[in-house]
């Protein structure tokens, strides 16, 4: 089934702010296999200049998509997740993402079209801390196999 | 928080070699609770099945990150990354046994920009397939 166009343009701010906790970064960084002490450890990221237990790149996967992710269930845009693959992801970093951060995210569905047979949306994710300042934004096309048959 | 490799010590062309990655099931499992993405095609291989695929598969997430790891363990600092964006251009067909699949990821520093950032194009393979496609990072050197 084609996605509802009348998503395209709409924005869902996260509700609460995500706590970025060491144990979180750790967690990830271990479920990825990378042992990089910098994640896993407060000393050794002080030790190379950072002020705490720095995020893998592609960690604001984990809080990124909270918001949108309401909008993905919504049953008016017509998505069937049965049939959902990643299609491209995105990540411009204003600076890296740290154990203690309290980040809030606007996700914008910024387009909807059809590829062949397959239906792409793609959430645009602003990232910033509680008191603005801005972290990273996130670009992330997800396909829906078929859906445009 | 600086990179150890150099801007001036590095070249357009200059290649990174190549890594290997293992995945196996219990990593997508792992990767399915610290990511918090449950889709069942990236565990069950029943339901991968019944949705049309050839069995379960990688998340896309997972094999970017992998393609991320290679980045930062060149560059020597996580912080260094500024941008980073992949297509995902084939699936990662990860079977039940102790094997598992490999994803092979390889760069090369394709332009210099201004600032002391390079932009590093990065193939990742598993079999025959590329995997990624359109795969760039770009990293701030010391």
């Amino acid at each position: 089934m084609a996605l509802n166009r009348d998503f395209v343009g709409r924005s869902y701010p996260s509700s609460t702010p995500y706590e970025v906790s060491r144990v979180k970064i750790r967690e990830f960084a271990a479920a990825i296999g990378d042992d990089n002490p910098i994640y896993h450890d407060r000393e050794a990221a002080r030790a190379a200049g950072h002020p705490d237990v720095v995020a893998p790149p592609t960690f604001p996967i984990v809080f990124s998509l909270r918001g949108g992710g309401e909008a993905l269930a919504d049953p008016d845009l017509g998505l069937n997740f049965a049939m959902v693959v990643h299609g491209e992801q995105r990540f411009e970093y204003l600076r890296p993402v740290y154990a203690g951060d309290e980040l809030v995210t606007t996700a914008t569905i910024t387009d909807i079209r059809t590829a062949g047979r397959n239906e792409l949306l793609t959430v645009r994710s602003d990232v910033t801390t509680v008191s603005g300042e801005p972290v990273c934004t996130t670009y992330n096309t997800i396909v829906e196999r078929g859906g445009a048959a | 928080m600086t990179a150890t490799v150099k801007y001036d010590e590095v070249e357009v062309g200059q290649e990174i070699p190549p890594v290997d990655y293992r995945v196996r099931r219990v990593n997508l499992v792992m990767y399915a609770g610290a990511s918090g993405d449950f889709n069942q095609i990236h565990w069950n291989e029943r339901f991968a099945k019944m949705v049309g695929l050839p069995d379960v598969i990688a998340h896309g997430m997972y094999t970017m990150a992998q393609a991320g790891r290679f980045v930062t363990d060149w560059a020597g600092d996580p912080g260094a990354v500024v941008d980073f964006g992949v297509r995902f251009s084939s699936m990662v067909v990860v079977p039940d046994d102790d094997e598992g699949a490999t994803i092979t990821v390889s760069g090369v520093v394709e332009e210099k920009l201004d600032d002391g950032k390079v932009v590093v194009a990065l193939t990742a393979r598993s079999g025959d397939a590329r995997v990624l496609s359109k795969a760039r990072a770009v990293v701030r050197l010391a």
